[in-house]
Formats: structure tokens, C-alpha cells, sequence
């Protein structure tokens, strides 16, 4: 990629007081992509967002849009757009009044603004509703309001700070489909920040695991999901069974033994082990296979259903190892194989040491 | 919004003594009204003699004639010309001042903000009246005895209603003046565009709880205004009355009064509406 990214941040950081909020963040993001910061709550990104649209300024490091540092820069002449948790729309403008008012305080004449207004609201599907007052849209048409008032003003980038965390379930499952179809449409680069994974991994190109301060891993949803660089993101994206365990033997994979003592295979994520070393194992419940009748092969055992969390698709059985009374999160297979399989059930489960990722632990 | 329909749905006895109470207490208030205008209306020897009439006369016209073209010291078209300037002066000044002072203590980082805020707060308690004689001097130094400037500027500064829309643009969601500053806006756009447009609940209730008060005022008139020429009606009614052993001309006293109703009860009503739901809704 030899593109000049749209944007790019060279080590930043920023602290309050004798607290650093974002530590050393480097990252670049060509044009086009679509880019989350996925986070807890309280991990930095809302702040390493404030400093790319430029309400607060970086501690150190730089930061460049379209190669050019902006550091210097306020807010209203970053050709950076952000929409907002709360679309932050204004109530007493009209949406046409509202898409408009960017270009209003460029100076753009009147005839132009009702042209590109017009077009814009076009592009993001709302044709004819300029004159209409903000309130009589549902809330997934503000959504697309708020995101026509910054594409409107063609920015370089747009930041959008959880813009779908208002919205019910259903509306939000919606509109990351509508977001990265206008994300596609503008072909405009795209910085969303989000603490929730599904929002991440479905919407974006490149996705950063931001954690304390600091990006654990970037990379693409498949690259985060299956290939977890550390034990924070292998915890904090998809849903994993976690052990504690003490490495044994490292020839051929790792061998270890589990805090409850059973003996697992896997295989060293992240970094370099050495025996002895605690570790952190995490197994995908989607990779634990069940059987009724037959041992498995790999790191196997034999539970006790304990409960089934009916979820359509996504139901779930903990089951509770016999030998080790360790608890297991295993995805119910929807074949239909299992459909009768009821509460104080025993069932044999295993799963490949290659689905078994080990990061040392702390 | 909150609806009182619990208080409203009484029904039975609770009901009728709510009404009762009600209409008693209307009675009370506007009895004294109603023997204004009653007197207002009828001859000077009506008046004098007991008992006292309750039912209008037929003098209506020429009273209120008199009391509007020549009045006893000045015409009362006059006083109540003075009085509306004065009060929409304080009115307007107010709420502009207030604003833009508000505006500035929640939005601006400035060194001395909260010295600022202290000050406008240390004005609530120096009223008119605590600081009348200094005022006084200031203004007769100026020259602005006399004048519609000295009857508003002393006036104008008001730390309730800052309070009052300082406590509404803390209310106003950061989010709106940081997407009016990534859209491009400078600091006065956003306040001309997006702040006081959703302040016009506010502005009008403050509107009228500052007109009354504008025009209610009576000692400071009194002090700074000699000239009867620019006497305030609601000092002018007492200005009416004679010193002495003149007759009073009570119909046209009473018609001043009367007169000097009027404009306060229109603006309220007139702004009804708006001034409940500044009152009423605190949040958007």
C-alpha cells in the first residue's frame, strides 16, 4: 500500500494529570477503510477520538491527515467529520436546515446548499424530507441524517463515536449493514469507535483492540477472531473458554496442566513460552466438539449438562468436566442431534489442540 | 411531560369544595379590581357620597379621555409610553446581558471564570434598593437623571436570569457545540444559531417575569425622574395624588389604574403558552 493513508497517528499519547489515557498509539489507515477501535469502556478510544477531530490535544506524537500534520489545527478547519453518540442533531433546525448548516458557515450560496443538501439526503436514502423537522424520524433516519450533515461537507475522514449505541437491538442490527453499505457508497475513510465486537468485526476492513491505552492488535475481524495475538483480545473478542494452566513440556505444541489438573494440548499464541511458565488457555465454544457415546480424540473429557441457554442459533450448554469439575461454554450444534438433550445429562466433548491458543500469563 | 390529571379527576365533594375555594379566592383578588373599575367610571360626586357604587356608570368614556390626554400632572399616554420603553428596556437589556454573560461562563475557559461567576453572584444580594444611593450618584453624575438611560441601565444587570439560562446551557448537551465546531461554526454562530433558537422557552418566560418587574418598578422612578414629563405611570398614580388640601380626582385616578393593568395582563396573556412551557420543561 503505498497510498498516503487519510489518516495516521505517530506515537501518541495523551495523559490527565498522572493518568495516560492513551499511551504510544501508532497506527495508519488508507484511504477507503473502514476502521473500528474496539475497547471496554474506559480504555482510551473515546479520548484517541477527541484527539484525532481535535478537541483535546495529543501529550506527544504526531498526527497527520492526508500526510499532513494537524496538530495545529482546531476542530473547524480539520477536514475531519464526526457523528456523534447521541447524532447531537440540532432540534430546532429542520433536517434540511441541519444537513445545510456546514456548508452555511463555509459560505456556500444558498442555490448550492439546496443542490448538494438535496443530493446528500438522496445518497443516504431520505429524498424530500429536508423540510421536515428532525423529530418526525425514526431513529434509525436520524442515524443517516447525522452521517448526511458530515458527508455532506466531504471530509477526509469521518469519526463516528458508538453512533449505534442508542438504538434498540434489532434497529442496530439494521444499521451496520446500512452503515458500511454508505461507508462503501462515500467510499470515504471511516474511523468508528465501539465497545461492542459484533459492531466491529461485521463492519469494518481493519479493526484495533485498544485496551489501557494501548492497541493490543490490529488486524482484520477473521485475523482477531481466530488468530488472537494476545490473551486480551483472545478474552475480549468472540467468546472463549478460559484456563489457567502451567506449561509442562513444549515439545510438539505445548503441553500443560490446568489449575483443576487435567492435562491440555495447544498451541503458543503470542508471546514465546517456557516451561513452568503460567498460561492462559482459551478454546472457542464453537470449537468443542460433543458426542453421546464415544470418547473424543485431543483434550477430551466427560461432563454434566448443568444448563442449556436456549438461544436460537446461538444456544449454549455449560457443562461441568466429571474429573476436574472444571466449566465448559460449549455452542450447541444446530443439526438437531442434540435438541433433546436436557439438564443433568452426561456428554463426551473434545476439541483439537490446534483450536486451543496459549498466551503466557501475567 | 408530566400531566396532573390525579389532582384534576377528583370527583364529589373534594371536587366542588376545590371550586369553591377557587371561586372565593378569585372573588377576593378581583373585587378590588372591579371597585377600580367601577370607580373609574362614574362622576367624582358619585364617588364621594356613601355608599360606595358597585355597578358602573356612565362616565366611562370621558374619564378615561381625560385621565389619557391630560391626566393631573402629565398625560397618561405619556407615563405609559415612558413605562413601556423603561420596561422593555430592562426587559430586552436583561435577557441580552444575560445570555451573552451565561454563554460565556459555560461554553469559555477564561482565567478569572469563576471570579466572574462570583461577582454576578454577589449582585443577588444587592438589590436596587440596598444600593440606591451610590446608584443614584453614579447615575446624577452621568446626567442621565431625567432619561429613559437612567431610568434602564442601572437596572439592566441581572444575576437570576444568568442563573436561569446557565442552568439551561448546562442542560444543552456538549455534543451539539462540538458537532456545530467540527461542522465549521464559530463560537457566536453557534450561540446565534443553535443556542438561542432553543432558548426561546426560556427567553419568553424570562420575558415576562421581567416585563412585570420592569414595569412594576416604582422608588427608582421616583428618585431620578423630576420632570413629570418622564414619570413612570406607576409612580404617576401616586404622583396623583394631592398633597394637602386638594380634592383628589378619583375617577381618573381609578382609570389610570385601570390603564396601568392593561399592558402587563396582555403580555402575559399573549404569552402564555410559551411562558408555561419555559416554566414546565427544564430538558429538551
Amino acid at each position: 500500500m503505498f497510498e498516503t493513508p487519510d489518516l495516521e497517528c505517530r506515537d501518541i499519547s495523551k495523559s490527565f494529570d498522572d493518568f495516560k489515557a492513551v499511551k504510544d498509539v501508532s497506527f495508519a489507515v488508507p484511504p477507503g477503510t473502514f476502521f473500528s477501535i474496539l475497547g471496554p469502556s474506559g480504555c482510551g478510544k473515546t479520548t484517541l477520538l477527541r484527539m484525532i477531530a481535535g478537541f483535546q490535544k495529543p501529550s506527544s506524537g504526531d498526527l497527520l491527515i492526508k500526510g499532513r500534520s494537524v496538530l495545529d489545527v482546531p476542530p473547524n478547519k480539520r477536514q475531519v467529520s464526526m457523528v456523534f453518540q447521541h447524532l447531537a442533531l440540532f432540534p430546532m433546525m429542520n433536517i434540511g436546515a441541519n444537513v445545510g448548516f456546514g456548508l452555511r458557515q463555509r459560505g456556500v450560496n444558498r442555490a448550492d446548499i439546496k443542490r448538494q443538501v438535496e443530493r446528500v439526503l438522496d445518497r443516504v436514502g431520505l429524498t424530500g424530507v429536508a423540510d421536515r423537522p428532525v423529530d418526525s424520524l425514526s431513529g434509525g433516519q436520524k442515524q443517516r441524517v447525522a452521517i448526511a450533515r458530515c458527508m455532506v461537507l466531504e471530509p477526509d475522514v469521518l469519526l463516528l463515536d458508538e453512533p449505534l449505541g442508542a438504538l434498540d437491538l434489532k434497529l442496530r442490527e439494521h444499521m451496520k449493514i446500512e452503515l458500511k453499505q454508505l461507508q462503501a457508497e462515500f467510499n470515504t475513510t471511516f474511523v468508528y469507535i465501539t465497545h461492542d465486537q459484533s459492531e466491529a468485526l461485521v463492519m469494518s476492513d481493519q479493526i484495533a483492540v485498544m485496551n489501557r491505552g494501548v492497541f493490543e492488535q490490529v488486524g482484520t475481524a477473521k485475523e482477531l477472531y481466530y488468530e488472537p495475538s494476545t490473551a486480551f483480545v483472545a478474552g475480549f473478542v468472540g467468546e472463549a473458554n478460559k484456563f489457567r494452566a502451567r506449561v509442562q513440556s513444549l515439545d510438539a505444541g505445548v503441553q500443560m496442566v490446568t489449575d483443576q489438573g487435567q492435562v491440555l494440548h495447544g498451541t503458543a499464541a503470542g508471546k514465546a513460552l517456557a516451561k513452568g511458565d503460567a498460561v492462559d488457555v482459551f478454546v472457542r465454544p464453537e470449537a468443542v466438539r460433543l458426542s453421546r457415546d464415544t470418547a473424543l480424540n485431543g483434550n477430551a473429557g466427560q461432563g454434566r449438562v448443568e444448563n442449556i441457554l436456549f438461544n436460537g442459533a446461538n444456544s449454549q450448554l455449560i457443562l461441568r468436566d466429571q474429573t476436574t469439575g472444571a466449566q465448559m461454554n460449549v455452542a450447541l450444534p444446530q443439526t438437531g442431534e442434540f435438541r433433546d438433550l436436557s439438564v443433568g445429562d452426561t456428554v463426551h466433548f473434545g476439541w483439537e489442540p490446534a483450536q486451543t491458543r496459549v498466551y503466557a500469563g501475567d | 411531560m408530566i400531566t396532573r390529571e390525579g389532582m384534576v379527576e377528583k370527583r364529589g365533594v373534594g371536587h366542588w369544595f376545590t371550586h369553591l375555594g377557587l371561586i372565593i379566592g378569585l372573588l377576593f383578588i378581583f373585587f378590588p379590581i372591579w371597585l377600580a373599575f367601577v370607580a373609574s367610571t362614574v362622576s367624582q360626586p358619585e364617588i364621594v357620597r356613601p355608599p360606595m357604587p358597585l355597578l358602573p356608570g356612565d362616565q366611562f368614556f370621558e374619564n378615561y379621555r381625560k385621565a389619557l390626554v391630560s391626566g393631573v400632572n402629565a398625560p397618561v399616554a405619556w407615563m405609559m409610553l415612558n413605562s413601556l420603553i423603561m420596561a422593555l428596556g430592562i426587559t430586552i437589556g436583561k435577557i441580552v446581558i444575560s445570555l451573552l454573560s451565561a454563554f460565556a461562563i459555560v461554553y469559555f475557559k477564561f482565567p478569572g471564570r469563576r471570579l466572574f461567576f462570583w461577582l454576578i453572584f454577589l449582585t443577588l444580594m444587592l438589590p436596587v434598593e440596598v444600593r440606591i444611593v451610590p446608584t443614584y450618584e453614579v447615575v446624577a453624575n452621568f446626567g442621565m437623571l431625567n432619561s429613559y438611560s437612567g431610568l434602564i441601565f442601572p437596572l439592566i444587570a441581572s444575576a437570576t436570569a444568568t442563573f436561569l439560562f446557565r442552568q439551561f446551557f448546562m442542560t444543552v448537551p456538549d455534543e451539539l457545540a462540538e458537532a456545530a465546531r467540527v461542522d465549521g461554526a464559530r463560537p457566536m454562530r453557534f450561540f446565534w444559531d443553535i443556542l438561542l433558537p432553543m432558548s426561546r422557552t426560556n427567553i419568553a418566560a424570562l420575558f415576562v417575569i421581567l416585563f412585570i418587574y420592569g414595569w412594576n418598578q416604582y422608588l427608582w422612578p421616583l428618585l431620578i425622574t423630576t420632570d413629570p414629563s418622564m414619570n413612570t405611570i406607576v409612580m404617576g398614580i401616586k404622583q396623583m395624588f394631592p398633597s394637602g388640601d386638594d380634592i383628589a380626582d378619583w375617577p381618573v385616578i381609578m382609570a389610570t389604574s385601570i390603564l396601568a393593568m392593561i399592558p402587563p395582563v396582555i403580555v402575559v396573556i399573549s404569552m402564555q403558552k410559551l411562558f408555561i412551557r419555559g416554566l414546565v420543561d427544564s430538558e429538551k
